[in-house]
């Protein structure tokens, strides 16, 4: 989703005063469409925000700064960061690696391939951990086998990594293989000429060219693995201070009517989502492309 | 001879390899047991369970809010993906910024915020109920955190067009003496339809498999408001796996209908904006 030279040209000329009356709106008419695109805006994503912080900090600073300092959410804390320092890692060598043999050789299969990359997009987070219960848990495939080997995945972290893993899959394969088709082969192809290897080829032609792509995906795919509920959800047995995630550490804490403390949790994932949109926001103005 | 038409690259059998290896590992065994759990229900089974009373329920009930909350999204994405576009206002950029939100934010924290803005004593909940209209724990509830949820999908799938219209377009057509409205109908339209039918599509897709903002607001009564993804958690708590499965089963069949069509949809778009 990405502009051409030609689209900041025509922005430009397009861009509010500069369009002559013939092609646009009469003023009333634009403060209307103005007027609704607000109301819209504020009431489903400007209200919820000031509402998370309102309810958080409802019984005042110091319950705020009891309830986030709190064992279980630290635990939470904790478990969440783990899962993120696993998964984020993984896929994203996964995605480099994906986009390389996919962007940069032709052969038979390759939209099947890309497919296959795009499916847990498709698939709902319930039905990501439910196929590892089945494969796992104790009524599962592997269940009995593995409980003969006092091995525990479902209600456990490795369930939890591999749930995420499941949700976290395309995102940085997403962002580097339509940059990778565009960029070519040309550069790689001249740094192997000029008798460059193989990796020196990766790490000083490629790498250099997908940076901000790779920086964009590893973000988009950071806030999911630390926001990922449903299939987190499914496979971690709710364990207190053990099995908790925090968006599982909000549930728990909203079950159990302890609103306040639910919202402070929930107001720590909100920053998360802020900081993740505003180095998403930098990476677009960094590297020069719209959206 | 497949060496030569693979160019001088290396790292062909080694990426592609890896990339095989980890899509089996994560993705493809663990789906395909789904199936292999289904099939031991045997076909009566199946469709007894697919088909039951709460289960077709749950079906009409996440189709349609996922259907009226895509179709929302879809009038009021184009309104913001326009005004962004086109008009300067204060605070543009920062709700340019802000429509990536519902990507960002954990979805339990989105269920219990629309939960509590929305109960009979909350921040908008409590207007509604004085005019009779009770929004938490009602389809219309799970609505709600279905727009929540779709909202950037129509409005990032119809900028990009919007931005790369050309004003020639619109010159001409005013030129030949067309108004704004049939411009608008007869010009612009038909060159943004692909883009917000793509929106559409990816939002009801998403809205179909949501789990976390619904739970919260939906109050989750048997046969009301009961969608099918908490379901299948309900299915798995009663240690019913195959049950779980079964319906598991039919989700991902409509998916995976729905990822084809979105395909086809945004193959169509690009093409549209090749010739446009």
């Amino acid at each position: 989703m990405r502009a051409d030279v030609s689209g900041h040209e025509v922005l430009k000329v397009t861009a509010g005063k500069t369009r002559c009356s013939s092609i646009s709106e009469p003023p009333f008419f634009r403060a209307l469409l103005i007027s609704l695109a607000l109301l819209f805006i504020g009431m489903f994503l400007v209200m919820p925000l000031t509402a998370v912080f309102l309810q958080a900090f409802e019984k005042g600073a110091m319950a705020y700064f009891a309830a986030i300092s709190e064992t279980d959410t630290l635990a939470a804390v904790r478990l969440t960061l783990l899962t993120a320092v696993i998964v984020v890692p993984l896929n994203l060598i996964f995605g480099v690696l994906a986009a390389w043999a996919i962007s940069k050789f032709q052969f038979f299969g390759k939209n099947i391939l890309i497919t296959f990359i795009d499916l847990p997009f498709a698939v709902s987070p319930v039905i990501a951990g439910l196929i590892f219960v089945i494969l796992f848990g104790l009524h599962g495939l592997l269940g009995p086998w593995l409980m003969s080997q006092n091995i525990r995945i479902i209600f456990a972290v490795p369930g939890i990594v591999l749930a995420t893993l499941f949700i976290t899959v395309p995102f940085v394969a997403r962002e580097l293989i339509p940059l990778m088709q565009e960029q070519g082969t040309e550069e790689e192809e001249a740094a192997l000429v000029l008798g460059a290897g193989g990796w020196k080829t990766f790490f000083r032609v490629t790498l250099p060219n997908i940076k901000w792509g790779l920086i964009y995906g590893v973000i988009l795919c950071s806030a999911r693995t630390i926001g990922e509920f449903g299939a987190v959800s499914v496979v971690s047995g709710h364990i207190r201070g053990k099995t908790l995630t925090l968006p599982l550490q909000v549930e728990i804490l909203y079950n159990e009517y302890n609103f306040s403390a639910a919202f402070a949790v929930a107001s720590l994932l909100t920053l998360m989502a802020l900081a993740a949109m505003a180095a998403k926001n930098f990476v677009e103005w960094k590297s020069g492309r719209q959206r | 001879m497949k060496k030569k038409n693979r160019g001088i690259l290396p790292g062909f059998g080694f990426t592609i390899g890896c990339t095989m290896a980890y899509l089996s590992l994560i993705i493809l065994i663990p789906l395909s047991t789904i199936l292999i759990k289904t099939t031991g229900l045997g076909w009566d089974q199946f469709l007894e369970t697919v088909t039951s009373p709460r289960v077709v329920a749950s079906y009409k009930l996440s189709f349609s809010s996922a259907l009226a909350a895509a179709g929302i999204n879809s009038i009021f994405g184009l309104i913001v993906a326009w005004v962004l576009v086109r008009y300067r206002f204060p605070f543009r950029k920062v709700i340019d910024g802000l429509v990536d939100l519902p990507f960002a934010l954990p979805t339990s924290v989105a269920g219990i915020v629309l939960t509590t803005m929305y109960a009979e004593n909350g921040l908008i909940g409590r207007y509604l109920e004085a005019i009779g209209v009770k929004v938490a724990f009602t389809p219309l509830g799970i609505t709600i955190a279905l727009i929540f949820i779709g909202l950037p999908f129509v409005v990032r799938t119809v900028q990009p067009v919007l931005q790369d219209l050309e004003p020639e377009l619109e010159e001409t057509a005013a030129i030949l003496g067309a108004n704004r409205v049939q411009t608008f109908l007869k010009v612009l339209l038909p060159g943004l339809l692909p883009a917000m039918t793509t929106g559409f599509a990816l939002a009801f897709a998403r809205g179909l498999g949501e789990y976390g903002s619904v739970v919260f607001i939906s109050g989750n009564m048997p046969m009301r408001t009961e969608i099918v993804p908490l379901l299948i958690v309900t299915k798995l708590e009663q240690f019913d796996l195959p049950g779980a499965a079964a319906i598991a089963t039919v989700m991902l069949v409509a998916s995976f209908i729905f990822l084809l069509i979105i395909n086809l949809l945004q193959w169509w778009s690009g093409r549209y904006r090749r010739t446009a």
